[in-house]
């Protein structure tokens, strides 16, 4: 068989990223997925055009939104006759979608798509607890008014109360912040560390935007222009001063790191990317930033297995290497998802570690270390926000344009993911 | 956008009653122009001052071309009616006039025309060039129509409209789209104004087989500041006619902008035209549609202060959003190949004002930058005429848009009255003008400055 094609990254929009509560407090997640595939139609001139597919999620869904990305397509000036699937894979939501439809591409299945993510924590789905909703069911099962009657008659305000969503682990009951911090002691990933990361994150990111590097990423929406947690002048000093808020389980509270400034925020937004055949491409006189060229993803046991919840890239990554007769210093920039600044260090040390890549990955050798200063050079989730499902169409286009405006190179992505799970790719220009 | 509620007083039963009674002025409801529309809605009158006018066999082939019925006789009675029956235009070919004395032709025509041009009715005189004639009673005699004409315009009611065409020595043949522009009602706001067709040398075109319809079908149109405003409605206005439209705006105006592209069927660039490198980036975004023919600068800013209080920062900056940005993606334009940059035949259409004529109190920054643009205009013109390419302005009077419709209500309201047509423009009467000017079939007229603002008394 000949090797199959490879997608191409053509280009993307995504609405600035925006913190819980705030300025996209009143928009929900369909709202949001629909204005950024607007500004992408717009930026490529997609009106009434129908693409391969549309493929994208979002991690909190309200149960009608059972058909998000579809109703969001049909709410956009894409051509109503274009069709859609919902992928949620938690974090990784977004990446896996732009590596589904690469595949598609790759194997002549269709020549364009648009994957994306979106996602809210401002409207976020709310459950009924489980007491209330077994009253209401058998409400619902009842034949007669006077059942319906007897059935809520039950009820007690304790009842009442509702389930927020909340980032805790179902399998183990801890917030995703407390596994991290674990984590993070494990590694002896220091707060100097963090915050150090942390600062330059939101300082490349500003760079950026003065460099107008997202004048063709980015569509202003409900008055922002700019991701509005991003603090410019942020700096190891300030974020220094921030009290720590998730602690490791059984550690000496006094040894915590992990600060509200170097963990991301809660935040809502919405991110799509534009993939294509070189054919489709070209037929259109569309630029090609980046080729897709591999993905692959892991999972690891964060229950029982004694291994970090957000520690799976660092799996992932060493065997998508190995297929591609890679080393990890073979790459020209790194995108590594900052779900905390803790979770990118201790990924590194990881890779860094010759236990470790013995022990957990088999390798005679360590990884080794990468070249910091090809690491987030634009910034990423820590300064810009991580509405989760959305990240993965932030994070491919950003390294596209990159790779593309360097003139070309390959790219790593890793992004970490809810439920132990990992998804990495490797992008060529 | 404020709405005109004088407007609709004085056009409704009762109103039209009062104000007949109390003496104030009527508002006409101009006829615009949609696809589909014929030229004229009635019968054309033409008249000849000389036996040695040369644009009337013209006029005659692009009127029967349109269908429209043609007298000469100015009292002729049309349709079954009476001789002093509605027409809807009259066209004087006025040139070869040889001296003063040959105006008494012109007025004997134009008397009983006045009376039997109907609402929105076009009266347009062509003549030959001043500057080309050396003896003074010639030259006297072609400059004699400017005051005839414009005068003209401020008597004539109900939305009619008079304008003069300078055709220059030899582009007589050159003159469909310009009869097209003023006879039809794409020139509804355009009134009391002058156009030479033909005065720059060394151009080359043709309008054979335009679609009067679509007359920039297939071309591809770029817009500064389509985000809102008179540039949104180019936009609209330029794909209605055919033209695939680039539509330019600053970044932290992406949202309108997207809503503009996805209506025009068209592309977004997000680009602040002030920065570095804004030329090449519409270059290099329009090399998906195989290059450019059509560049329109409409973006530009007020930041309105007394010369008295003006600082530096805000003056600078008029000028660079409303004139240096111009020159320097003109210049970007002009220096890039024909075949995949700006196309040979290619247009620049550039948005000046009426303060630039006239002038404004408080607005010193902001009239200099639109003057600036007509000596641009000016300077540009014959640099583009190798390349088969023109360059013109729009010179907007009062239009309604969000940027009037923040002024004081006495400015407002004198802004509106104070034009031969007794009220302000739409951004649509900008932007028939524009695309005017984009045809190709236009290739005769370049180096022009077109007011569209109903004949305002401003600098008039
Ligand atoms: N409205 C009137 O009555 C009137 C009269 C005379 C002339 N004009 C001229 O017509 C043009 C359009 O006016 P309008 O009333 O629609 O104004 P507007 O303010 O509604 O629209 C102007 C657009 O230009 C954009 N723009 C400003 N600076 C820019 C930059 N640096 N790069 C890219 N885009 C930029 C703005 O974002 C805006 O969308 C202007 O040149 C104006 O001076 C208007």
């Amino acid at each position: 068989m000949a090797s199959p094609r490879r997608a191409a990254v053509v280009g993307a929009n995504r609405i600035p990223f925006a913190r819980s509560n705030g300025a996209y407090a009143r928009a929900s997640n369909s709202d949001m997925l629909t204005a950024a595939l607007d500004g992408l139609v717009a930026r490529f001139g997609l009106a009434d055009e129908r693409v391969g597919e549309v493929v994208a999620g979002a991690v909190l869904k309200h149960s009608r939104d059972f058909n998000l990305t579809r109703e969001a397509v049909l709410a956009s000036r894409l051509s109503p006759w274009t069709p859609t699937y919902d992928v949620q894979q938690a974090c990784g939501t977004g990446l896996e979608a732009a590596v589904l439809i690469a595949n598609k591409i790759a194997l002549g299945q269709v020549e364009s798509g648009i994957a994306g993510g979106v996602d809210t924590t401002s409207d976020a789905p709310i459950a009924v607890n489980e007491d209330l909703r077994e009253v209401l069911l058998a409400a619902n099962r009842a034949k007669s008014t006077a059942g319906v009657v007897k059935a809520l008659a039950g009820l007690r305000p304790g009842q009442i109360v509702p389930e927020i969503p909340a980032n805790r682990e179902p399998g183990t009951g801890m917030s995703m912040g407390e596994h991290t911090a674990i984590t993070a002691a494990h590694w002896a990933i220091s707060r100097t560390a963090q915050d150090e990361l942390t600062a330059l994150s939101h300082q490349n990111l500003a760079k950026a935007y003065d460099a107008g590097f997202f004048d063709d990423l980015m569509t202003p929406y409900l008055g922002l222009t700019k991701d509005n947690n991003l603090r410019a002048d942020s700096s190891v000093e300030k974020l220094g001063k921030l009290k720590p808020v998730f602690f490791p389980a059984g550690a000496d509270k006094a040894e915590a790191t992990m600060t509200a400034g170097n963990s991301t925020p809660l935040t809502d937004g919405a991110a799509t990317v534009l993939l294509a055949s070189d054919e489709w491409a070209a037929e259109r006189g569309l630029p090609v930033l980046a080729h897709v060229v591999d993905a692959e993803t892991a999972a690891v046991d964060y229950v029982h297995g004694d291994e970090g919840l957000l520690m799976a890239p660092a799996y992932a990554v060493p065997r998508m290497l190995e297929r591609n007769g890679l080393t990890l210093q073979d790459f020209d920039f790194y995108e590594i998802h900052e779900a905390f600044a803790s979770t990118v260090l201790a990924t590194l040390a990881a890779w860094e570690s010759p236990q470790f890549c013995k022990e957990r990955l088999g390798l005679d050798a360590p990884l080794g270390s990468i070249d910091r200063g090809k690491l987030n050079v634009h910034g990423s989730s820590l300064a810009a926000g991580h509405p989760f499902a959305a990240t993965g169409a932030r994070i491919v286009p950003t390294l596209a344009k990159i790779l593309h405006e360097n003139g070309g190179g390959r790219g790593l992505i890793s992004i970490c993911a809810a439920g132990g799970q990992g998804v990495v790719a490797i992008l060529e220009a | 956008m404020s709405h005109d509620w004088y407007s609709d007083f004085v056009n409704s039963g009762i109103g039209k009653t009062i104000a007949g009674n109390l003496g104030l002025p009527p508002v006409p409801v101009l006829r615009r122009w949609e696809p589909g529309q014929p030229l004229l809605s009635g019968a054309a009158l033409l008249g000849t001052a000389t036996a040695n006018g040369r644009v009337a066999k013209v006029v005659r082939a692009v009127l029967s071309d349109a269908g429209v019925e043609v007298h000469e006789d100015p009292q002729a009675p049309i349709g079954g009616g009476s001789s002093t029956s509605k027409v809807a235009a009259a066209v004087v070919d006025a040139t070869g006039l040889s001296s003063p004395s040959d105006l008494a032709a012109i007025q004997g025509f134009l008397t009983p025309v006045m009376r039997r041009v109907g609402s929105s009715g076009r009266i347009l005189v062509i003549g030959d060039v001043p500057a080309e004639a050396d003896r003074p009673a010639v030259r006297a005699a072609r400059r004699a129509l400017e005051g005839l004409v414009r005068s003209a315009a401020k008597e004539a009611r109900y939305g009619a409209t008079v304008n003069l065409v300078h055709v220059a020595d030899g582009a007589e043949n050159d003159l469909e789209s310009t009869l097209r522009f003023f006879l039809s009602s794409r020139s509804a706001f355009v009134d009391g104004q002058r156009l030479d067709v033909g005065t720059v040398p060394g151009y080359a075109g043709s309008s054979a087989g335009t679609d009067w319809d679509r007359p920039i079908a297939g071309k591809v149109a770029v817009v500064t500041g389509a985000a809102r405003g008179i540039g949104r409605t180019v936009a609209t206005t330029l794909a209605r006619d055919g033209a695939t439209v680039v539509c330019v705006d600053v970044p932290s105006a992406g949202d309108a902008l997207a809503r503009t592209a996805n209506d025009v069927g068209g592309t977004a660039l997000q680009l602040d035209i002030t920065g570095e490198g804004a030329g090449e980036a519409i270059l290099s975004h329009a090399q998906r549609h195989g290059g450019i023919d059509i560049v329109v600068h409409n973006a530009g800013i007020t930041r309105d202060k007394l010369l008295a209080n003006q600082d530096t920062d805000r003056w600078n900056s008029v000028i660079d959003v409303n004139l240096n940005s111009q020159l320097a993606i003109n210049d970007i334009l002009i220096g890039s190949p024909d075949d995949t940059g700006f196309h040979r035949g290619g247009r620049i259409v550039t948005v000046s004002s009426m303060a630039g004529i006239a002038g404004n109190r408080g607005q010193t920054s902001y009239a200099a930058s639109k003057a600036g643009v007509i000596g641009l205009v000016d300077a540009t013109a014959p640099l583009l005429a190798p390349k088969d390419a023109t360059i013109n302005a729009v010179a907007p009077g009062f239009i309604e848009t969000a940027m009037t419709a923040a002024m004081p209500v006495g400015t407002r309201e004198a802004g509106r009255r104070l034009s031969s047509l007794t009220q302000g423009g739409l951004p649509v009467d900008v932007a028939e003008t524009i695309a005017y000017f984009a045809q190709g079939a236009s290739y005769a007229v370049n180096g022009q400055v077109l007011r569209v603002d109903g004949q305002n008394l401003l600098g008039a």
